[in-house]
């Protein structure tokens, strides 16, 4: 049995296996099918300040190998989280981690605020990579000097763990990368999901009710892969790894190129108890490789 | 709320019907393991290893349970990649389902009540068990079940044990001519339908229903990715916002829908 301890900053983690936000609803919706306490953490859903009824129907479409979700950071808003929801959390010793969202940066930070006041909540995911929503989100996430003008905001409120997730939909992403991470970031997440679209060539009409949608799944595991190693070279916070990670050899790879921890998405639709699988599957790895920590293995690619 | 399980399940039978159905029977793997109690109304999600190009699960209505003999069965319509690989299960291969998922039909109190079960296509899936489950609490259900014609006709004799069963076929084949919404039935004094098929049927069935002030439940067939409400991606616009129609549904009342109907 290897050590699977890992540390984001001071977000102090049981293993490097999380969840990506959106794909694993508050977490105790897998309680039947998993132990969520053996998960180094969860990323609940894209929380916004206010109540988001999200994009029309449809929002999803199969592709090879993945699909593209057109939700629209839909939730009820950060107060229905602390009442309703973060009570739940509190019950598990997995830690949650929320992914904040926001369409302007007065928004970012008033939701930052109320979060950072909830003790069992020790790092925040600031999401500024979601390509489903008209105004903020990815438009954030697109360009160095608005990641930094909203890292650094949010930075100013929020002394606990600050974790950037980045969007793919960008020529070089370690430029934004360097940017959250000037601006104060204790790490960053990648990748979010990939700008696409499907077609019914039947109808002659757009699949997706907003025609262009995210891709995630197997499909987009090398693209991360690459933008993970990229990032791991060139910034010196860690980097969490997701995008397409199916089975635990997914994840070492990941964490081979660089990831300190991994986050599991659009898998957990098709095996919902793929992350406790990865877990053992690390460990076997880590027994079988003779390596005593997962530490010996994060960014240990032989070139 | 019903525990939500993941089972490997052995195929038992897999029969070919007319007009592309096919029966699905499957029992757990672990033969030790009964089927644990699922409501009417309620679906599985299942895992389509044998389809390369099928890469979320299917979601698939409960059709029916046989508790005597372990057994679940799915009556399943060849569409795509999927449910074609799905028809190709020999006895004895396995196949991974969450199970059972989803709200479930709304029982009324009074057992003198006329209860009228829709289904048209494999939309009449659903309403087998549905009728079972009716039938032991001392219903006897109506089932209304329209088809194309004829051949397309499922089940005829698992229907007629839980209650009387009435047929239209759009050719007048079989039953009465035209559509379920035309069938003589209706014009008894109902307490309620349940109605399960192709949107167009559920929405006519909805229509008159809400003319005749009878109350009704549909069972949508929204595009799903996970099947237990954590994407949020088959949500169904109602009175009270976007609902998941996997976890809050798939049942609906129609006073909740906004259909323009
Ligand atoms: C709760 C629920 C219960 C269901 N119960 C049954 C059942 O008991 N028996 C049964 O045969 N089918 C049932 N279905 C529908 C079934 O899930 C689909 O037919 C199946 O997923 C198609 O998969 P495929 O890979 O064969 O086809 P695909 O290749 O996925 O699809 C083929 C074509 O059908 C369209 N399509 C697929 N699924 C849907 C859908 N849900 N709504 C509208 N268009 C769609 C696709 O857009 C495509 O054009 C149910 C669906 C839901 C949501
Ligand atoms: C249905 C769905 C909803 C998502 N919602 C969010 C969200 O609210 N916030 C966010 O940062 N990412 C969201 N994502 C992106 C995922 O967290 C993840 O970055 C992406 O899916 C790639 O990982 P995967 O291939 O493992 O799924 C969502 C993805 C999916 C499929
Ligand atoms: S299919 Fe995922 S929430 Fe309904």
């Amino acid at each position: 049995m290897a050590d699977l301890r890992v540390e984001i900053n001071k977000l102090k983690l049981d293993n490097p296996v999380l969840t990506a936000s959106g794909t694993f609803g508050y977490g105790h919706e897998f309680s039947d099918y998993i132990d969520l306490n053996r998960l180094g953490g969860y990323l609940v859903k894209g929380t916004t300040l206010h109540h988001r009824e999200g994009n029309p129907y449809p929002r999803m479409a199969e592709t090879p190998s993945g699909m593209l979700n057109a939700v629209g950071l839909q939730n009820k808003g950060v107060d229905y989280f602390i009442e309703n929801i973060y009570p739940i959390c509190s019950q598990y010793s997995s830690k949650a981690i929320v992914n904040v969202s926001g369409s302007c940066i007065d928004d970012y930070v008033a939701c930052t605020e109320k979060i950072a006041a909830l003790d069992k909540i020790e790092a925040i995911e600031l999401n500024i990579s979601c390509p489903n929503v008209k105004q903020g989100g990815m438009a954030f996430g697109t360009c160095p000097k608005s990641a930094e003008d909203v890292v650094a905001a949010v930075r100013k409120v929020y002394p606990k763990t600050l974790i950037v997730k980045l969007s793919p939909n960008v020529t070089d992403i370690t430029e934004i990368a360097r940017a959250a991470e000037a601006a104060g970031a204790d790490s960053v997440s990648l990748i979010n999901t990939l700008l696409g679209m499907a077609v019914n060539a039947e109808t002659r009409k757009p699949i997706l009710s907003t025609v262009t949608g995210g891709l995630s799944g197997a499909a987009v595991k090398p693209i991360a892969l690459r933008m993970v190693w990229q990032t791991y070279k060139s910034v010196k916070i860690p980097v969490i790894g997701l995008g397409g990670i199916m089975n635990a050899t997914d994840a070492i790879e990941f964490l081979l190129a660089g990831a300190t921890a991994i986050q599991i998405g659009t898998a957990n639709f098709i095996d919902p108890q793929i992350t406790v699988k990865v877990v053992d599957g690390i460990n076997e790895y880590l027994d079988r490789q003779g390596c005593k920590s997962v530490n010996e293995i994060i960014g240990g690619l032989i070139l | 709320m019903i525990k939500k399980n993941v089972l490997d399940m052995i195929v038992i039978d897999n029969q070919e019907l007319s007009n592309n159905y096919f029966l699905l029977k499957l029992a757990p793997v672990d033969s030790s393991q009964s089927l644990p109690y699922a409501e009417a109304g309620q679906f599985v999600e299942i895992r389509v290893d044998k389809s390369p190009t099928t890469f979320l699960r299917r979601p698939i209505s409960i059709n029916f349970i046989d508790f005597d003999n372990n057994e679940l069965w799915l009556l399943i319509q060849k569409i795509g990649d999927g449910t074609k690989a799905l028809s190709q299960l020999k006895i004895s291969d396995t196949l991974n389902i969450i199970y059972p998922l989803g709200n479930s039909f709304g029982l009324p109190e009074a057992q003198k009540s006329k209860l009228v079960l829709v289904g048209g296509g494999v939309g009449v899936a659903p309403m087998l068990y549905l009728g079972k489950v009716l039938f032991e609490k001392g219903y006897t259900p109506d089932f209304l079940l329209g088809f194309r014609s004829s051949s397309d006709i499922v089940l005829m004799d698992e229907f007629k044990k839980y209650g009387n069963v009435h047929i239209t076929t759009e050719d007048g084949s079989f039953g009465e001519k035209g559509y379920v919404t035309n069938h003589s039935l209706l014009n008894e004094p109902i307490q309620k339908i349940f109605t399960c098929g192709p949107k167009p049927m559920m929405m006519a069935v909805a229509k008159y229903a809400k003319e005749n002030s009878i109350e009704c439940e549909v069972s949508l067939e929204n595009t799903m990715a996970c099947g237990f409400g954590v994407c949020l991606c088959c949500v169904e616009k109602t009175t009270e916002g976007h609902v998941c129609v996997c976890s809050d549904g798939p049942i609906f009342n129609i006073e909740k829908l906004t259909w323009q109907i």
